[in-house]
């Protein structure tokens, strides 16, 4: 842990070395993510409410999925580029060195430019309790905090799951960008709007609405208490990701000279 | 004329290598548009009264979209040019005795045609399948039909003037990225690209359709969808034409005077 603060702090300095640039990035992730709330702004504006859900209602819920995505691609952003990794043959300095493989490829690259997500995403949140979505409990607290982190975990599950064919395919596929951009971006809105078909592929097959809709229905006191917990169950989404991880570098040959 | 259609030429056939990018898109593309036409299917079904257009408008705006993405997307512009203008290796460019506007607006327009001309097919062609609001539907008169395709050139022709604009104004500021981030977000609103502009709140919405950017995707997609009526079709026509000509002379103007100003060092 210790090991990972450091490499932390490098990032941070080596992002902070051109100062201007990351300031554009900022800047441009928060006019995208801007964009995000004007989209759902302007629908609702018009239709006031869709399935019984309302704006802040529907605030919290984008809070979430930006939260736990910042997140992830901040401390997971070593797994979407690992196509380079691989292609640069630096994954055999990576497995001479005597810690964890995982552990190492985190370390890689980590993303500085989540910030402005969280920022809004604080914003967001602000608002939802602020306009009454939810009325809060301790418990209802622990469900949203589990919410976000099982959300990252999913989405890291996603990375993972790219890394991994990377092993066999060499190069990166695009395809892949369907699983992880596709959540985030219509995330924005409960899982549940886009129908049943939907849902159920999100539920059991790429299990990000057991970390969004699902807990959110115990949130805004639609559902039995227990459905809160479901994000743990999505956690064993992680399992067949890591057999595949797994599975990926025994295949692993090297190139090396 | 002949030197920047044979450039075109070259361009197209370049774009056209790339086939499993392509392949990847489409996907994406699909997905896209299918959950796209269902976030819209929730807010008709929850109140079918407060829907500025068809359903079946909304789904065939849609499909439109996801097909001729890289037709009006801004953010397809080529970040290459931007940096050869920032380091100075447009210098390579400057020497050809070609007129540089010219040139790059021959490229640009390769560059959208042929990313659109791999991947509308399919999507067009599945999107017709789809039942019936949901899909594309394609009952419309041959008039309209022709005006449609008329109306997409003129959107292709303003999207890469307006692009050009910003290669241009990169030749005045040390780094262009601030300023196309920060446009690219707002035509995404005026353009009708996060949601339909009919979507958009009355004064917005008229504001809108009078920027360049309404005079992009907007009109040719609400042509084909039977959103905008006959006897309105002449007037976004118009827009769209003043749009495309003012561009390309304020593009051009621009440029040459960043190129005038432009000192480029090294031996």
């Amino acid at each position: 842990m210790g090991l990972y603060k450091k490499f932390f702090l490098i990032h941070l300095k080596s992002h902070m070395t051109y100062r201007s640039s990351f300031f554009f990035l900022c800047l441009g992730r928060l006019l995208l993510i801007g964009n995000l709330f004007l989209s759902v702004y302007f629908l609702l504006d018009r239709f006031g409410t869709v399935q019984g859900y309302t704006l802040p209602q529907l605030m919290l819920c984008c809070a979430v999925v930006l939260l736990s995505s910042s997140l992830a691609e901040c401390f997971g952003r070593g797994f979407d580029r690992f196509s380079r990794i691989l292609a640069t043959a630096q994954f055999d300095r990576i497995l001479v060195r005597p810690r964890g493989i995982v552990f190492q490829v985190l370390c890689q690259d980590m993303r500085l430019s989540m910030l402005p997500g969280l920022l809004q995403a604080a914003v967001m949140l602000a608002w939802a309790i602020h306009g009454g979505a939810v009325v809060w409990t301790p418990y209802k607290v622990l469900v949203l905090a589990l919410m976000v982190l099982c959300g990252a975990a999913v989405f890291f599950g996603v990375y993972l799951l790219y890394a991994a064919v990377c092993f066999f395919t060499l190069e990166g596929l695009e395809i892949f960008n369907i699983l992880s951009d596709m959540p985030r971006e219509f995330g924005k809105y409960p899982y549940g709007v886009y129908g049943k078909g939907v849902l159920w592929l999100l539920t059991f097959l790429l299990p990000f609405a057991l970390t969004q809709h699902w807990p959110l229905q115990v949130l805004l006191d639609r559902a039995p208490a227990r459905y809160g917990l479901l994000p743990l169950a999505a956690l064993l989404f992680l399992l067949p990701c890591a057999l595949l991880w797994q599975l990926g570098v025994r295949h692993y040959t090297s190139t090396g000279s | 004329m002949r030197t920047y259609l044979a450039f075109f030429k070259m361009r197209l056939l370049a774009g056209l290598q790339y086939r499993a990018a392509a392949l990847a898109g489409m996907g994406t593309q699909l997905v896209w548009g299918i959950l796209e036409v269902l976030l819209y299917r929730a807010f008709w079904l929850e109140n079918p009264d407060s829907f500025p257009m068809d359903m079946a408008a909304v789904s065939a705006y849609i499909w439109l979209q996801q097909a001729f993405l890289s037709c009006f997307a801004l953010w397809y512009w080529e970040q290459d040019l931007f940096d050869a203008v920032k380091s100075g290796t447009v210098a390579y460019e400057l020497v050809r005795p070609v007129d540089l506007y010219g040139m790059w607006m021959a490229r640009s327009l390769a560059l959208r045609l042929s990313r659109a001309a791999l991947r509308a097919g399919p999507i067009l062609l599945l999107a017709v399948l789809l039942p019936s609001p949901y899909g594309l539907r394609c009952g419309v008169s041959l008039p309209v039909f022709g005006l449609f395709l008329l109306s997409m050139a003129l959107m292709l022709v303003v999207v890469c003037a307006f692009v050009q604009l910003l290669y241009a104004l990169s030749f005045h500021m040390t780094d262009a990225t601030g300023m196309t981030t920060f446009l690219s977000s707002v035509a995404s609103v005026l353009s009708g690209n996060l949601v339909p502009l009919p979507f958009l709140p009355e004064k917005l919405r008229t504001f809108a359709a009078l920027t360049p950017f309404g005079s992009m995707q907007n009109v040719p997609f609400r042509i084909f969808s039977g959103d905008i009526s006959l006897a309105d079709m002449p007037a976004a026509l118009g827009l769209q034409a003043f749009w495309a000509v003012a561009l390309i002379v304020a593009g051009a103007w621009i440029m040459r005077g960043g190129v005038r100003r432009a000192v480029i060092a090294g031996g």
